[in-house]
This record gives structure tokens, sequence and C-alpha cells, in this order.
């Protein structure tokens, strides 16, 4: 049903052609990604096999373009005067994770030219290395994709646990976080669940804003490119009610939700 | 009106003694540094003379935008009664003819183009004024009698277009704010001083000068009489916010009345303004919903300007503009802001009367500009789409002056002090295929420039095109030099602009505005023959179908300055070859990137081109990257067109974004504040303009297929805005292929 992650893969990733990172593409006017305008480097591979993916062609390993380090900060830089005091530049995917060692190179330079980093992730890993990048990372938008570890799986291939971790991670170092939530009818808007994971968080001091992403097809096409089944044909986009209720939910516990 | 206050005097300065209103402002003006919270909406009066207006310009639009012609009368400042539109209704009162949106025929540019444009409608002009054409001359009849054979072929094959040969040159703006500060009575002693001041020797300079002071005085008469008609005393100066606003609105009136040019740009009135409403408003003369009424009713008349237009007319300047251009904002040199209320109470009849595309508002954007404004300018464009920007940082630091205004499009004058002669544009890709086919027109093979040894065989090599290209294009320079000196010496002799020119100072310092369509062609072409390989398909005349490409290359439009850099070339080698020709009264050369909406006729007259482009296919607009070439976001296509130098065009880059609403950010805040970074980067990085439209591609879709559910949908097009509706279909639809930044 998924195709298989491989371990070495990803293992390539970190460790292959240093100097660069293997992107899928790249926004330059990001303004959904973080605070501000922001450049974008939606980076490729990804571990997780999300149903509702929108970029499945970001997912396998060996795709995308190697762009260099260099070449990344350069763009930044000239995005810069765009940037005001709140934006900056973005590492999405894919699954950022996957190349934390370049990527600590990629935010340090950038951090050395007063550009804000800021890193979009479902929190899979959490070794040194994602520890040292974290630091390095203004911000990170969290995906916790489900409370549930059993829907979770069902949804994405993987467990919740890794993802639950390192936000515990990052709430024990003062890590400023906003959460993202994909908004799945039949899959993610169970109202029991919605609380729990409101609960889960609610006392976190390091959660600055909550994003409800209602679930779209906009990237359905994709999988019919890539020959992938998509599970979720039947799944319709969710409801207005739905998306209140979500709303309603999260706002009993965070003071800043934002439905997108 | 209680008239027993005291209305406060005014600070003095050099304004008393010469005309010098850009001094008054800078000694009078109150800069806001606030937010909109103080707007009022509109009065009922406004509604009701609004709604009058309405229902004219639907039956405008009913009618094939055209709703009556005067046929009878030539028309001139006193040549028409006065015309109300819902009189105890209207505050400021004038109209161009006796009638709301009745066209009037103004045939001194062109007597074959008015009577075409009558007959279109089925009307006949009266047998008066085609017999007076049996004896009187005009500028379209003179400049075709001193055209050479070498200009007629240039025009002819589409490598010179839209030359203001057969109608009015506009882009000469009035200081119109001079009625209002001196009176008619004042500005007319004024030109007697400067009359008498010519004087010793007799030069061709001077007897010329002369007679243009004589019809200046003579135009300032005509004016105070045509205020007359309207129960209007201009002689003396406005004493008072409301009379400030029908003093200037006269001088326009005047104007319009009785010039057609393509543009008749309004200047930069509304800081002006803001002093004398600021007094009244002080003094308790009047209130903020009546100050807002004087602007609302003011603008209204504004957007009702017309010119009598034949259809082929549209095919260079889509959707009936007019650019009664108002330029808002900026900062002086001193470090204050010229943001005024008055700058918002502009803004706000964009809410008060519903978006439109006149006047063409346009702000002069400076990132030390009060951060309210900012943000209510952003907030304008997301609602309207009907502003565009300027980059006054910019501008005021390499032409000089802050007290300026934008003339058409995107072009800076100051205001009463130079003036500004149009010349349309050169086709550069036209230019390209000329140089690549042996000085031939690619389509029918006629030979254009001599001396351009064939290509050799194969894929082309970049330097031998480039080569041949700049010769040809210093050929083109050297025509296009000659027809712009033949065009302006006879505008001058048969339709001197004596309304604008009584309210300039005389014998000002004149821009001859050169142009240039297709940069972005030019640029990927030229990228392709360096990068990929690119191999000419030829028929059996030698002549260039087609071009077949290997290999990727980089395109304009995604921040590489591989291709980027082209462009800066080939506009810096242009405008170089353009300097070193004579022009008409020693104007200085200047160069526009920017297209109107010619960009549509040149692409259908223009065969396929090295990048990959059809034969036939639009060209991007003004200084844009082609038609969904820039693939990496918004912000990379901004930064490629912000790397072509102000210096090189200094008539203006123009550049028109378009972008989905949400895009922008999730949140109307997030928007408003994005949009406003977006600006502040843009300009921050020395670029020029921008017209901003933030749009659904499903609305314009929605519009090109019912166009009545949307009577009043603006869109920016090229350094103006139009009603979508209005446009051409063939307009429409390559407006909606432009590229739309999305990034969902």
């Amino acid at each position: 049903m998924y195709s298989s992650i491989s371990e070495s893969g990803t293992d390539m990733l970190v460790i292959k052609d240093p100097h660069s990172i293997r992107i899928h593409s790249l926004e330059t006017f990001g303004t959904h990604d973080g605070p501000g305008i922001r450049m974008v480097v939606f980076v490729q591979g990804c571990q997780f096999r999300c149903l509702y993916c929108q970029n499945p062609d970001t997912l396998s390993m060996a795709g995308g373009t190697l762009v260099s380090i260099d070449e990344l900060v350069r763009r930044a830089i000239n995005q810069k005067t765009y940037f005001g005091n709140k934006g900056g530049v973005t590492v999405s995917g894919g699954e950022p994770l996957l190349q934390r060692t370049k990527l600590i190179t990629f935010f340090k330079e950038l951090h050395d030219n007063n550009i804000n980093t800021c890193l979009d992730s479902n929190g899979r890993l959490l070794d040194d290395d994602v520890k040292e990048l974290l630091s390095h990372a203004d911000l990170l938008l969290l995906d916790v994709k489900h409370i549930n570890d059993e829907w979770h799986h069902k949804l994405t291939g993987v467990s919740n646990k890794p993802t639950l971790r390192l936000a515990e991670y990052c709430e024990s170092i003062g890590q400023r976080m906003w959460l993202r939530y994909v908004l799945v009818p039949g899959w993610s808007d169970q109202p029991e669940f919605l609380l729990e994971w409101a609960q889960h968080f609610e006392n976190y001091k390091t959660i600055e804003k909550v994003e409800i992403i209602p679930y779209h097809k906009l990237g359905v096409h994709k999988w019919e490119l890539l020959g992938m089944p998509y599970q979720l044909s039947e799944t319709k986009v969710p409801s207005t009610e739905i998306k209140e209720m979500a709303l309603n939910i999260f706002q009993q516990h965070f003071s800043n939700v934002i439905l997108k | 009106m209680n008239t027993e206050v005291q209305p406060k005097e005014f600070v003095k300065g050099a304004w008393n003694i010469t005309i010098d209103p850009a001094d008054f402002v800078q000694k009078n003006i109150r800069p806001y540094e606030g937010d909109a919270a103080f707007l009022e909406g509109p009065t009922d009066r406004t509604l009701h003379v609004w709604k009058a207006a309405q229902l004219a310009l639907r039956e405008e639009r009913i009618n094939k935008g055209c709703r009556a012609i005067d046929t009878e009368v030539i028309s001139n400042i006193t040549s028409h009664k006065p015309g109300y539109i819902r009189r105890d209704d209207e505050i400021i009162v004038g109209l161009q003819t006796d009638e709301i949106l009745k066209r009037a025929m103004k045939p001194f540019g062109g007597m074959k183009l008015v009577q075409g444009a009558v007959e279109e409608r089925g009307l006949e002009v009266s047998k008066r004024v085609l017999d007076i054409f049996n004896y009187a001359r005009s500028h379209n009849q003179a400049v075709f009698d001193a055209y050479d054979s070498e200009i007629r072929a240039y025009r002819s094959n589409h490598v010179l277009t839209g030359l203001p040969d057969n109608y009015a040159r506009g882009r000469i703006i009035g200081d119109f704010r001079r009625m209002a500060l001196y009176g008619a009575a004042q500005l007319i002693e004024a030109k007697k001083m400067d009359f008498a001041h010519v004087g010793g020797e007799m030069t061709e300079h001077k007897v010329r000068l002369r007679e243009e002071l004589s019809q200046q005085i003579a135009a300032l008469k005509d004016m105070i009489t045509m205020a007359g008609s309207y129960g209007i005393d201009i002689t003396h100066p406005a004493q008072n916010a409301y009379e400030a606003v029908q003093w200037t609105y006269i001088a326009y009136l005047a104007a319009v009345k009785e010039q057609d040019g393509a543009a008749m740009s309004l200047g930069n009135v509304s800081s002006f303004l803001d002093i004398y409403i600021e007094r009244d408003l002080e003094t308790g003369l009047i209130t903020e919903a009546e100050a807002q009424e004087l602007i609302d009713q003011f603008v209204m008349k504004l957007r009702l300007v017309r010119h009598l237009r034949p259809a082929s007319y549209d095919e260079i300047f889509g959707g009936d503009p007019t650019w009664v251009t108002e330029s808002i904002g900026g900062q002086l040199h001193d470090g204050r802001t010229k943001v005024t209320k008055t700058s918002f109470r502009f803004l706000q009849t964009l809410y008060n009367l519903g978006p439109a595309p006149e006047p063409n508002l346009t702000v002069l954007w400076s990132n030390d500009l009060p951060e309210g404004f900012k943000k209510f300018c952003a907030q304008v464009s997301i609602d309207t789409s009907s502003v565009q920007y300027e980059n006054d940082d910019l501008m005021r630091k390499v032409r000089g002056s802050d007290d300026y205004g934008i003339a058409c499009c995107v072009s800076y004058q100051p205001i009463g002090k130079r003036i500004q002669h149009f010349g349309a544009r050169a086709n550069l890709p036209k230019a390209l295929l000329i140089a690549l086919n042996e000085g031939r027109e690619e389509e029918k093979g006629t030979l254009i420039i001599n001396g351009i040894a064939a290509v050799p065989d194969g894929a082309l090599d970049y330097d031998t095109v480039m080569c041949r290209f700049k010769y040809a294009l210093s050929q083109l320079a050297r025509v296009y030099a000659k027809a712009m000196y033949i065009i302006h010496y006879m505008h001058d002799k048969y339709y001197y602009e004596r309304a604008q020119m009584a309210v300039v100072d005389t014998d000002p310092g004149i821009d001859i505005a050169y142009g240039a369509a297709g940069i972005s062609i030019i640029a990927d072409s030229l990228s392709a023959i360096k990068y990929a390989k690119v191999i000419p398909i030829r028929n059996d005349k030698g002549l260039t179908t087609d071009f077949k490409i290997e290999g990727d290359y980089p395109k304009y439009g995604n921040d590489d300055d591989r291709v980027d850099s082209i462009a800066q070339e080939i506009t810096s080698f242009f405008i170089n070859e353009l300097r070193r020709h004579d022009t008409y009264k020693d104007a200085i050369p200047t160069l526009s990137l920017l297209t109107i909406t010619s960009n549509v006729m040149y692409g259908k007259n223009t065969g396929a081109t090295p990048d990959c482009r059809k034969a036939g296919e639009s060209f991007a607009p003004g200084a844009n990257p082609m038609h969904g070439r820039d693939c990496t976001g918004a912000i990379a296509s901004l930064n490629s067109v912000s790397k072509l130098n102000y210096e090189d065009a200094q008539d203006g880059i123009s550049n028109t974004f378009s972008m989905v609403p949400k895009s922008l950010g999730s949140t109307r805040e997030d928007q408003i504040d994005n949009l406003v970074a977006t600006m502040g980067g843009y300009f921050g990085r020395g670029a020029h303009h921008l017209n901003v439209n933030v749009l659904n591609r499903e609305t314009l879709m929605d519009a090109y297929e019912n166009p009545e559910k949307y009577p009043q949908l603006t869109i920016r097009v090229s350094g103006y805005a139009v009603n979508f509706v209005r446009l051409s279909k063939a307009h429409q639809l390559e407006v909606i292929a432009r590229t739309f930044h999305e990034n969902m």
C-alpha cells in the first residue's frame, strides 16, 4: 500500500553532497508557512506517507534537484528587502529533518546575514543534529497530524510518538512553535480527539499559534501523475460546520487559533 | 456657509512673489501620520449625483462605449454651454460638453481620425466643420507632409507603432493648482510680463515663444468666460476649500475641453487642496463629511472625462483610458511626508463611489511614508485593484524634484516646471527579427535596414546576433528620433496645448519620452541563443518563420543574473543610441519600458521569436516577464524587473503584478502587512513602478462571460487601470493569460 521507506535512502540525504540541499522547489513569495513574506524551500524526501499529502512528488528520497547552500543563501539575501521585520526563510517539504546536517549550515549562514529562519516539520526525528538545528531555528512549525496513535498510523503510516517527544523537547528548551493541524473529514475531525489534542498542548508555553488547515484536493492530480493510488478520493473538503467545530474546540484551549 | 469667521492667513514665502505652488505647499502643508479612521462615507448629495452618473455610464456601456457625440461643434474652452448631471446636488460643476458623457470633436490632431470615429458610430460630421478643414490644416496632415519613405516604412511595418502622428500627443500636465492659488487675473499678468521679457533681436525661438504666450493668455481669458457661464468668477484666488477644488477643476476642464491627448493627467493636487480643507475644518467652515464630499464630487467629474476615439485606437490604448493621473503621497526633500488627510480622501473615493479606473490614482511610494498610509494603500489595493505605485525615493533622488506628478502611466514630470513630449514606442523583437533576416521584415520580406549581412546557417551564435541586433537598434533609434522631431514640431504648430501651457512656466524644459516594447522577449531570445541551441527555420524566401530550441536556458523573471543582465544591457544600449540624435526644442531623451495595451497588437504583428514565442502571440506588458515564464514565485519575478536601471529608462519601467488574494496571506491583516512588505522590498531594491492587482482569475473569467455582472470591475493593465468589461475580448484574454502569483 505504501511505497517502502528506505532507511538507507534517508541516510544518503544527510550524508551525500554536504554543500547542497536536495530540493523539490522554491517559492519566493511564501505567505502561508510562517510569519511575513518568506522564501520557502521545499525539500525532497519524506518518511511520512500522509494519505492527503498535497505534494506526493516530494516523498521520494531520490527525486528533486540538488541546489548548493551558497545559491540558496544568495537568493535569500536577494529577497531580504521584502522580509521586513517578520519574514525570512522557511524550510518545508518533504521533511526537512532528513537533511538536518545541511540545514544547520544553511540556517547558520542565514543567521549570519540576519535572516529569520523557520522550520516546518513533522518532527519525527530527535537526535543531536536535530537539536542543533533547532537551536538555529527562530520558529518551528510542527505538524501534529493526529493525537491518537492508531489514527496517526492510519493517516500517515507512522507513529505519532516521536513527534510528541520532539514537541516536549521544544517545550523544555523554550523553542517557539506554531502547531499545525490538517483537518480531514472522517480522519482527523473527531471531536473527542480534537479535544484530546488541545488538552495535550494547552499548557505549553512555547506555542504562539495554532493553525487549522482544512483538507483540500489541490494535490490530487499529482498522485495521478505519479501513478499512485489516492485513497481519499471519496473524502470531501470539510464543511463550514466541521471547520467551526474544530475552531471552537481549539479556541477554548489556545488564545491564538487561525483557520486557514 | 458661515462667512463671519476670518480665515487664517497662509504662511508667506516665495509663492507670494513668483508663481510657485510648490513653495506654497511646502510652507503650508500639514502632514498626516495617522490612520484611516477619520474618513467619512459619501453624503446623500454625492450619492444622488453619482446615481445619475451611473445611469449615463450604463447607457454608454450599452451603446458600445459611446453615449453621444456632438457632431456640430469644434470643441474648445468656450464652445459649449454649461452642462450638469443633477444641478441641485452638484457641488463641483463643469462638464466637457453641455451633456454628461457627450463626446466632442477636437479635430486639430487629425481631422480624418475624428471623421472616422464619428462615422463608425453611424453619424456624420457637420458640413460646416468638414468645410473648415478644406482650409485649415491638422497636425496629422502636416506630419505626413514631412515624413520620408524611411519613416513610413518603419511605421507601416510595425517597427515603430502608436506614434502620436494622427492623434494628440497628450502628456503635458498643467499646474492646475495655479488657478486656485492665484486666480486667472494674476496668471494673465504674469504671462504678460513674460511676454515683455522676450525682447531684443528676433529669432525663430523668440517669435514662437511670443505666439505661444499670446495663445496662453487667450486661453486664460477663455477660462474666465467658461467659468462665468457656470456662475463662477475665477479671476481672484480661491478663498476656501470649495473654491480651491472648483478653480482647480475649471483649469483642468479647460484642458480637456480643448485637447484630447492620449493622456491628460491632473498632477498632484491632493495635498495642495488639503491645505485649504484643513484651514476650513479648523475654522469650522466645513465638516469632515463636507470635505470628503468635495473630493468625491471632484473625483466623480474626473471619472466622466471622455474623448472621441476611433475603434482602431483601442488596439494601442484599450478600454478608453483618459489617464487623469493624480499622484498621491511621496516625501519632501526636507524629510517630511507629503501624505495629508486628503491623500486618504482621494483613495476613499474608491469606497464611496466604488472602484474605477479613473482618475488613475498613483501612490508615490517612499519607504519613509507613514505606516498608517502604507497600510491604507495596501488595503485599498486588495479591495479595488485600482491603485498603482511608483518609487518616490528613486525619482526624487535621480530626477531631483519633490513636487512632481506622473504623466500618463508612469512618467515623472515636475509640475509646472517641465513638460513632456510623448513618443509611443519601438518594437524591439521586430528589430531583432530584422537583424536575423538581412535587414528585412520577417513576414513580407520588405527591406527595412540596409547593410545587415546574413547570419550563417545552423545554430545562432550569440556574438554574431548581438552585433547585428545592436546595429539594427542604432538605425531604429535614428529613424525614431527623426519621426519624433517632426511630430512634435507639427503638434506645436497645429495643435498647441495653450490651456495646459497657460499654467506651466514659460518656455519650460522638455523631456522627449521614447518607448520600447518587448524587453522580456529580447532578454529570453538572446538568453536562449547564448545558453541553449537555437536554430532558425526559414521559408523559401530565406525568412525566419520559426525557431527550434534544443536545451534549456535562463528566463527573465526568475532573478537570474545571466538573463536579467541582457535586459539591462539592451535597455542601456538603446537609450544611449537615442541620446545621440537631435531633438525638437532641445528636449532631453528618456525611455520607457511600457506598452499600454499595445503588447497585444505588437504581438499580432510580430513573427516567431527565438525564445519560442509563436508568431502573433502577445508580448508581455511593459517590463513584465513573459506570461508563465516567471516560475519561481512573485519575488523572483519582481527582482528581475527591479534590476532594470532607472537611469536608463527614466520615463518609467512598468511592471504589472497580479496575485490571488489568498496568496497574500490567510488573514486580512496578514494580507495588508504582506503587501506593504512586498512594496517595501521591491522599491527598496530601486525598482520604479508597480501595478497591483489582487484578484482571482475566476472572477475575470466570469466577467469575460458575463460582463453585465461587473460594471465596475477594475484592473490595472500597464500603467493605467481599466474597467475590465470595456476591454476588447482579445485584451481580456491576454489579461487572463498573465501570470497570477499563487502559492497555495
